[in-house]
């Protein structure tokens, strides 16, 4: 080992386990953006040869039924077309068409994109601070309740005002409920992945006591089915592409790459960021270096939270409007949040990146966009689930890293290129 | 001398009475008695008793906690809170349902049907933990275990061949987990996280590719209960009725499970091998020194706790609801979890979270099967029950839960 030769760094003893923040600083420094390509290179040939032994098909032909699903051909599809320009009735010249099947497809991508980018933020933002958010869904249903129950009340406001009271609810209402979490932490040190996966399950069944049979919050004219009532018109997201009527796409993915904005400005133009990532680097010599741990960890939490929260509710204005039982029991977008900022290294960029990619992938594998034909849908969604498995596991070791960067390293022309 | 002959004294007899400890045992009984006042037979139909007796009990516990006794004082709070919110929840209900709810011999075997899967994944994880190896996967070993314990029984045609097949693709799984924890010294939560993904992809897909929309086979070779004929003639007649309503015919892996508790306890505190994992999740660098090996221990402890998980899984699919559909454990994993956590990372601590998280769901489950009242939906809320009570176990309000200390460190060898 060329450990063992180096004397270890004064700082820390030999017990002393970097943080995940830590640990994800080396992998920028260690493979930047070729690993996490890598990563999910080889989760998608491992996928493939799934398909290939199960099905005996052509895994290429596959994804490629899978791709054309996910409306992104959309862009290479380029030709001749016209655009409506925002605020007038007047037409100009366009490459794409936007009227195109793929072009609704590449709508319900960017749906799907855009709770994606916020749980995925959610997770991001407290892993720079060294804490893993497992809470996601729980925070994701708690703004998606807190969203709908806002959104039915108040039906006479304006439009904006509406929807902006709407969001920030939710966005509150996450914050507190990933506050907690923050707070067990920050005052007796209980493990944020335990408390906020019992905060998933009290949030799954506090909304499903609300939406379900008798609840509080089930629809008095439908007594037969566990749903909410639709939220007000005035508190629905504006649709800015495609038809209202065939769940065209809102403005929902604007805010998101809004939130993606503040997520980098917070944590790279702030002292808050700068606080939160020295806490996630070495929480140790945060302290030493004057900066309380315990606020950033519950500040940390709760803004991971907002991310998460603010999801559930674009998801509640922007296009399903109410929510029922079936949808409260089975939210995974939280989970898939945590792959979605892992394969994106915890940055803003990465993070939109990875959103696409497994957004693309949720609605390229959907029963509504895929030929059954080709590939069966249902095997098809659970494809995605073995890729996000397989693309967590790899990030997760960054050891095959660590490997590949020390065998790239005895290579002479890379140690050349080192000591320029 | 002096010090006993003054404990005869009225004074110190109150001053015994009146301790900390004592005010905070009450304070737990009084909690119970809250609930149990709107429970059969009793039967209280009115909120001012159990509200009352709630925070009596509540007011014993903040007392006793302010001098010092944590552990009872804690316990006497949450259990006067439980108190008020079980008896307010259970009187939405009506007092006929109730009648039918609580057939504690049925609602005894209903629990121990709850807690089963739970005991053997926490038995499991509680052997990954003590080894200091973090175990969230054992929800997606779970799962896999329920798939391949069906599929198995549907290939071979017995339950045996589905166990055995339950269990190797337990254990296999954990072997991944294993691999990136131990020798790839991966993040342990973000590597369990990713068996949980895996876990729920492959059976999933392997679900679906062979069985489609028919679901398994109605004629699965179930697990078979066990029937125990003499006990209904156990005297009193009630106790005897009791007994045999409880433990008459469950099945058989609930009785496996049962028979681990003591084996586990034993393996784990009584035996050189415990003592080795002990050590390894302990500390592991003390253990290296004196010749054990860190990575093997952890490997086979890691690799066990699949195993068991999966057994637990196994029921599930071939002893509770003889099929199998997709994420049945539907987070069951992650209960045992807490569980463990719970009962502070023993045996018997655990069963005791276990049941009484098993209690909750029979509750949650049979209260609104059989309800007809308007506020059906009330009992849902039972189901939030082990997940507050873990909240609050680790955070360490009815004593703190105290982990291995090499719990989710990876070890690396000098």
């Amino acid at each position: 080992m060329t450990e063992a030769s180096k004397p270890p760094p004064p700082a820390s003893s030999p017990e002393t386990i970097p943080s995940v923040a830590a640990r994800l600083a080396f992998y920028q420094r260690a493979g930047g953006v070729i690993t996490p390509l890598l990563t999910a290179v080889v989760a998608f040939f491992i996928a493939g040869l799934v398909i290939l032994v199960t099905t005996h098909k052509n895994p290429l032909s596959t994804y490629r039924a899978i791709f054309d699903g996910t409306g992104l051909n959309w862009f290479f599809h380029v030709g001749s077309h016209s655009i409506g320009l925002p605020f007038s009735d007047s037409r100009v010249w366009f490459p794409w068409d936007t009227g195109s099947a793929a072009a609704m497809n590449l709508q319900q991508t960017l749906i799907v994109v855009t709770p994606l980018i916020l749980t995925g933020l959610a997770v991001a933002f407290a892993f720079r601070c060294g804490l893993f958010n497992i809470g996601g869904n729980g925070q994701y249903t708690v703004g998606a309740v807190v969203a709908v129950q806002f959104g039915i009340w108040f039906a006479g406001l304006p439009g904006p005002l509406h929807v902006l009271l709407a969001m920030a609810a939710a966005t509150v209402a996450g914050a507190m409920w990933a506050g907690i979490a923050g707070l067990l932490k920050a005052t007796v040190g209980a493990h944020e992945v335990i408390t906020t996966i019992m905060l998933n399950w009290i949030a799954l069944w506090i909304a499903s006591y609300l939406v379900g049979f008798g609840g509080p919050m089930q629809d008095p004219r439908q007594i037969s089915a566990p749903v909410t009532r639709q939220i007000a018109e005035s508190a629905k997201l504006k649709i800015f592409w495609g038809n209202a009527l065939l769940q065209g796409l809102h403005i929902g993915i604007v805010i998101a790459i809004f939130a993606l904005f503040v997520y980098w400005i917070v944590l790279n133009r702030t002292t808050l960021g700068y606080e939160v990532k020295a806490v996630g680097f070495n929480p140790e010599a945060a302290r030493y270096g004057g900066i309380s741990v315990a606020r950033n960890y519950f500040l940390a939490m709760a803004i991971s939270g907002a991310f998460a929260g603010l999801a559930g509710a674009i998801d509640i204005l922007g296009w399903e409007f109410n929510l029922d039982l079936t949808e409260v029991q089975s939210v995974q977008i939280g989970f898939i949040g945590i792959a979605v900022a892992l394969l994106g290294r915890n940055t803003a960029v990465g993070v939109f990146l990875s959103a696409i990619l497994f957004g693309a992938l949720l609605t390229g594998t959907s029963t509504r966009n895929l030929d059954p034909t080709i590939f069966k849908p249902e095997l098809a969604g659970n494809l995605t689930r073995i890729i996000q498995g397989l693309v967590v596991l790899f990030v997760g070791a960054d050891l095959i890293i660590l490997y590949l960067w020390q065998a790239r390293r005895k290579l002479p022309f890379a140690r050349k290129a080192d000591q320029r | 001398m002096i010090a006993r002959a003054e404990g005869f004294e009225p004074r110190t007899v109150l001053a015994r009475i009146t301790s900390p400890r004592m005010v905070g045992i009450v304070g737990i009984a009084l909690g119970v008695i809250a609930f149990w006042l709107a429970l059969p037979p009793v039967t209280v139909r009115s909120a001012p008793a159990p509200i009352a007796l709630g925070i009596l009990a509540v007011a014993a516990g903040i007392w006793a906690f302010a001098r010092g006794e944590r552990h009872v004082g804690g316990g006497a709070a949450v259990a006067g809170v439980v108190g008020i919110v079980g008896a307010l929840v259970t009187m939405q209900s009506t007092t006929a349902n109730l009648k039918d709810v609580f057939v504690w011999s049925a609602l005894a075997a209903a629990t121990l049907r709850y807690a089963t899967p739970l005991t053997f994944a926490a038995i499991g994880g509680m052997f990954s933990e003590r080894s200091g190896v973090v175990n969230i996967g054992l929800e997606g070993m779970m799962l896999m275990g329920a798939f391949f314990g069906a599929w198995g029984a549907d290939k071979t045609g017995s339950w045996v061949g589905g166990l055995a097949f339950g269990i190797a693709a337990g254990g296999a799984l954990a072997l991944v987990h294993a691999v990136f924890s131990i020798h790839l010294r991966a993040d342990q939560i973000v590597s369990g996280t990713a068996v949980n993904f895996l876990a729920l992809g492959i059976t999933g897909y392997i679900y679906n590719d062979v069985y489609g929309n028919n679901g398994t086979p109605n004629d699965l070779p179930a697990i078979p209960d066990v029937n125990i004929g003499f006990l209904d003639s156990i005297p009193p007649h009630a106790l005897g009725n009791f007994l045999d309503g409880a433990f008459g015919s469950l099945n058989l892996m609930i009785w496996i499970a049962l028979a681990l508790l003591p084996v586990s306890y034993v393996v784990m505190f009584r035996t050189a091998v415990g003592l080795r994992i002990r050590s390894v999740g302990e500390h592991p660098r003390a253990a290296d020194t004196v010749g054990i090996s860190v990575y093997g221990t952890r490997y086979a402890a890691v690799t066990l706790s699949g195993m068991l998980a999966a057994m637990g899984g196994v029921f599930l699919s071939l002893g509770f609801v003889n099929s199998f559909t997709e994420n049945m454990t539907a987070g069951r994993g992650f209960i045992a979890l807490a569980a463990l956590i719970f009962g502070g990372w023993r045996p018997f601590g655990a069963f005791a979270a276990c049941v009484l998280f098993g209690f909750s769901s029979a509750l949650a489950q049979r209260l609104p099967d059989l309800s007809t009242s308007e506020s059906a939906a009330w009992p849902v809320l039972f189901q939030t029950l082990p997940y507050v009570l873990t909240l609050i176990a680790v955070a360490g309000i009815i004593g703190r839960s105290i982990p291995p200390a090499a719990v989710g460190r990876p070890y690396k060898k000098q």
